[in-house]
């Protein structure tokens, strides 16, 4: 009835799991009950849960990562504390079993449930804004696509109460995660949950390439797009062509696993290396869909900090598109120990270095963009020249390990861990905070605290440094990625420097609260000026702060690059009124829709017991999902109207209160 | 040709802002059908790398029987030419013709379901299982995988059916029935490889 579902599955005899289990279901608790104490599941329901609006979806994606974020920093607190006591004879508080979970978990959250979502969030917040238009082409797919990540994100914290996670490290290689040497229910959690969120993320892919390439203001052509939506494209362009490759290995482990199939198997012919190869044709694009949305923040933040257009916003684009490709031809880079060859490894080390250029490209765009530039050292600013300094180094020890007879001495070392920390925390985390720093007042119509920011942007720098700067020395002393235990006291010293390094970035953690509750509390003296806060040259900055749900009450016309900009200039110009008397047309706006939400209901419901091979609730849930599609296909309103009224007095009612 | 065309610029289409709804639905859903297409480049890649790892049991030569992949074929492009007097018949709005265009395109698909059923169990009965070897399990999956695709797309085709009858040609149901068609084309797209890669290359040692 049950499959493999038993009592046994609680993990009670592990206090350290059992305590985190309670504090989460307590958390999860408190907040459900303040909800209905407060009465406001209508509210969530109708503007949240069922909203199509890209901006909301786009902001719970956000706050989806930011939860994961602590999620995932837990897990890393508890791997650098374990790795500062664990040396000679001790053996630390975790058990290797349990470490190999945690090791595992932070990977798969801290990629695919914060750094994922974030970005996502972020390119759902602002790209329609910015392309000039009112919502992105697939409004309730997008929606669906928001759940599905949520539904993943589910089932891997419900693996730290029932059952347990992968201890396969974060992409489950074989023959470790076959099911002869994985017996347990790990490595299905971890593969049921990314195969849910990771159809989410393909559909969000799909949407956003279409929304890019069919719906712009008029005369917004593409040369005149904004560098973050170029990036974006890029972006999705590389979701589109990565994530479904990611679908059929996934598959083909489960397989393996669930019907004795030989894809990856020590037998009858399968073939474990072709699943590492497999992963990495996903893995290797995958930093690049993380990272240049990431690029494109930074270059907004850059040219409305100095006061400039960007430097080169030619060669930034035709840049962003070489990666785009080049990201596809690099991938047996992180197994050149797989012994492929003299000639294989050349290629790919060669083809490595060769992506360094078209990213100096960009260092050298940006730090061009500066020169001469009105610099404003505000928190966003900050975190752009953090990131070009961490990454720079991150993308020099990168190119080292690009050299293959370098990497056969610090493959698997941490010195590896190190570096792609230096890229990922430099470049794509740094890339988040400062474009949740940027678009903030744009999202709720106030400021973040500065002082407080600035506090958290200097414990996540320095941190960064304390705790990762030591692993590069460890990992040229030999010692390898994902011990539990060590034997060499010698290195204890530098794993307590590491730990420190992880206390300074929880204290930049802590400010990030701390600003984030200052800011609410004290909103109403962070509202002046939020419509354009930093003097944007952006579509975006030239809507109220937060937008309707309509974004532009009448479709802007682009005359060209930083079309705001332009704008505000022509009205300094002609000194008068910004919008002459606007020609207002009715606007059709999508209909709110609660099939995301049920359908990545069922989709928990099919996961969870595939996962536990309870075979029947498997046909239910997708019973279940295929009757919210068949409602939604049978569906007769889709869209609403907004009146011409509601556009003027709206517009009017926001030059009041900007007044 | 104009010359907008020839720079690559379509005359009046986004200069002028966003396009319309039909053309994003049409765009976004070839977007959706190269994805599938990459997934199936992965299993095809797959299926090469694994196409002589038979660990001492059956492979192609033994197995596949010539006659009864070219009636799957026929059947299968057949489908596809019904399915494409059935998107004409939409386009007139006539009831009587989409029907029966997508009745034929049903009954044809399902035969070659049918087929390629009837093919697995042979095998199976013959002790030619996925388990039995890698070659066999990449047969199954990419095979089983295309034979998959054309199941969700006659229960695809079934709902749309009853779309039209329920609803009638509303234009968003038009574009559906716009998007099946590309899908059930993209099918035969992937079957002209598969019959290739797997069928010809295979019996052919």
């Amino acid at each position: 009835m049950l499959g493999k579902l038993s009592w046994s599955a609680i993990p009670i005899d592990e206090p350290i799991d059992m305590i985190a289990s309670i504090v989460m279901i307590l958390a999860v608790a408190g907040i459900l009950a303040w909800v209905t104490v407060k009465g406001h599941w209508r509210y969530l329901w109708t503007e949240w849960f069922t909203s199509v609006d890209h901006k909301r979806v786009g902001i719970m994606y956000c706050i989806l990562a930011l939860v994961m974020l602590l999620r995932g920093f837990v897990d890393a607190l508890m791997m650098r504390s374990q790795q500062a006591l664990a040396a000679g004879g001790a053996q630390g508080y975790l058990p290797p079993e349990h470490y190999d979970q945690i090791f595992s978990a932070h990977g798969t959250i801290m990629i695919f449930f914060m750094a994922m979502p974030f970005m996502i969030g972020l390119m759902n917040f602002v790209l329609p804004l910015q392309l000039g238009v009112r919502d992105v082409a697939f409004p309730t797919l997008n929606s669906v696509s928001l759940w599905l990540n949520a539904s993943g994100v589910l089932l891997t914290n419900i693996s730290l109460v029932v059952g347990e996670f992968a201890r396969t490290g974060w992409l489950a290689y074989p023959p470790l995660s076959e099911i002869e040497f994985s017996p347990g229910v790990g490595v299905d959690y971890y593969l049921w949950a990314l195969q849910i969120s990771g159809a989410g993320t393909l559909l969000t892919g799909i949407n956003f390439v279409t929304t890019i390439l069919k719906m712009r203001a008029p005369g917004m052509s593409y040369m005149r797009m904004p560098v973050f939506c170029w990036t974006a494209l890029a972006s999705n362009l590389l979701i589109v062509a990565a994530f479904p490759v990611l679908t059929a290995t996934f598959a083909m482990l489960l397989l393996d696993r669930y019907i004795g199939f030989h894809f990856f198997s020590t037998d009858a012919g399968g073939n474990a290396m072709m699943y590492i190869n497999l992963i990495w044709v996903w893995g290797h694009p995958e930093v690049y869909i993380l990272v240049l949305p990431a690029f494109g923040v930074f270059s907004e933040v850059i040219s409305t900090f100095s006061g400039k257009p960007l430097f080169g916003y030619r060669s930034m684009v035709a840049a962003t598109l070489a990666i785009c490709i080049l990201s596809f031809v690099v991938w047996l880079h992180h197994f050149f120990t797989m012994g492929a060859g003299a000639d294989v490894n050349g290629f790919f080390g060669v083809m490595t270095m060769i992506i360094a250029v078209p990213t100096g490209v960009k260092i050298f765009n940006w730090l061009f963009t500066l020169y001469g530039g009105r610099v404003r050292f505000s928190v966003p600013m900050l975190w752009t020249l953090g990131f070009m300094v961490t990454f720079l180094i991150g993308g020099m020890t990168g190119v080292l390990l690009a050299v293959p007879p370098a990497d056969f001495q610090l493959h698997n070392s941490v010195f590896l861990v190190a570096h792609f920390h230096n890229v990922v925390i430099g470049a794509v985390l740094f890339g988040a905070l400062a474009g949740y720093t940027y678009w903030f007042p744009k999202a709720f119509g106030f400021r973040l605290h500065e002082g407080w920011g600035r506090a958290a942007f200097w414990c996540w720098l320095i941190g960064f440094y304390v705790a990762f700067m030591p692993l590069y020395y460890l990992g040229l002393e030999g010692m390898t990625r994902r011990m539990q235990h060590y034997q060499d006291a010698t290195w204890q010293p530098w794993l307590l420097v590491a730990g420190l390094g992880s206390l300074i970035i929880l204290a930049g953690i802590g400010c990030l609260a701390i600003q984030l509750y200052v800011s609410i509390k004290n909103r109403e003296s962070l509202r002046q000026g939020a419509d354009d806060p930093w003097d944007g040259r952006t579509l975006e900055w030239s809507t109220p702060s937060p937008p309707p749900a309509w974004n532009f009450s009448v479709l802007p016309e682009v005359e060209g690059e930083d079309a705001y900009w332009r704008m505000k200039r022509t009205a300094r110009e002609q000194r008068e009124g910004i919008v002459p008397a606007p020609d207002y047309q009715p606007i059709e706006m999508p209909l709110n829709s609660p099939t995301g939400f049920i359908t990545a209901f069922f989709a928990v419901i099919t996961g969870f017991s595939l996962i536990w091979h309870i075979w029947w609730l498997v046909w239910l849930g997708l019973l279940g999902a295929f009757a919210t599609i068949l409602a939604f296909a049978w569906r007769d309103e889709e869209e609403m109207e907004i009146p011409v009224a509601e556009l003027i007095s709206f517009d009017r009612r926001h030059r009041e209160g900007a007044r | 040709m104009t010359a907008a065309v020839t720079h690559g610029v379509p005359v009046g289409g986004h200069e002028s802002g966003p396009a319309s709804k039909r053309v994003i639905v049409a765009y976004g859903f070839w977007i959706f059908l190269l994805s599938d297409i990459v997934m199936f480049s992965a299993i095809f890649a797959t299926y090469a790398v694994l196409s002589r790892a038979t660990a001492g049991g059956p492979s192609g030569t033994d197995l596949f029987s010539q006659g009864t992949v070219a009636i799957e074929t026929s059947c299968l492009l057949a489908s596809s030419f019904l399915c494409g007097m059935m998107s004409m018949a939409v386009s007139r709005g006539d009831y009587r013709g989409t029907y029966i265009g997508g009745a034929s395109t049903f009954l044809l698909g399902a035969a070659f379901l049918a087929l390629e059923i009837r093919e697995f169990a042979g095998m199976v009965a013959q002790g030619a299982t996925p388990e039995r070897s890698a070659f066999l399990s990449a047969f199954f999956t990419l095979v089983g995988c295309h034979g998959a695709h054309v199941a969700v797309g006659l229960a695809w085709l079934i709902v749309m059916m009853a779309l039209v009858r329920s609803k009638g040609f509303r234009p968003n149901i038009r574009r559906r029935l716009a998007c099946f068609s590309l899908f059930w084309h993209a099918l035969d797209i992937i079957w002209v490889a598969l019959f290739t890669i797997v069928y010809l290359m295979g019996m052919h040692k």
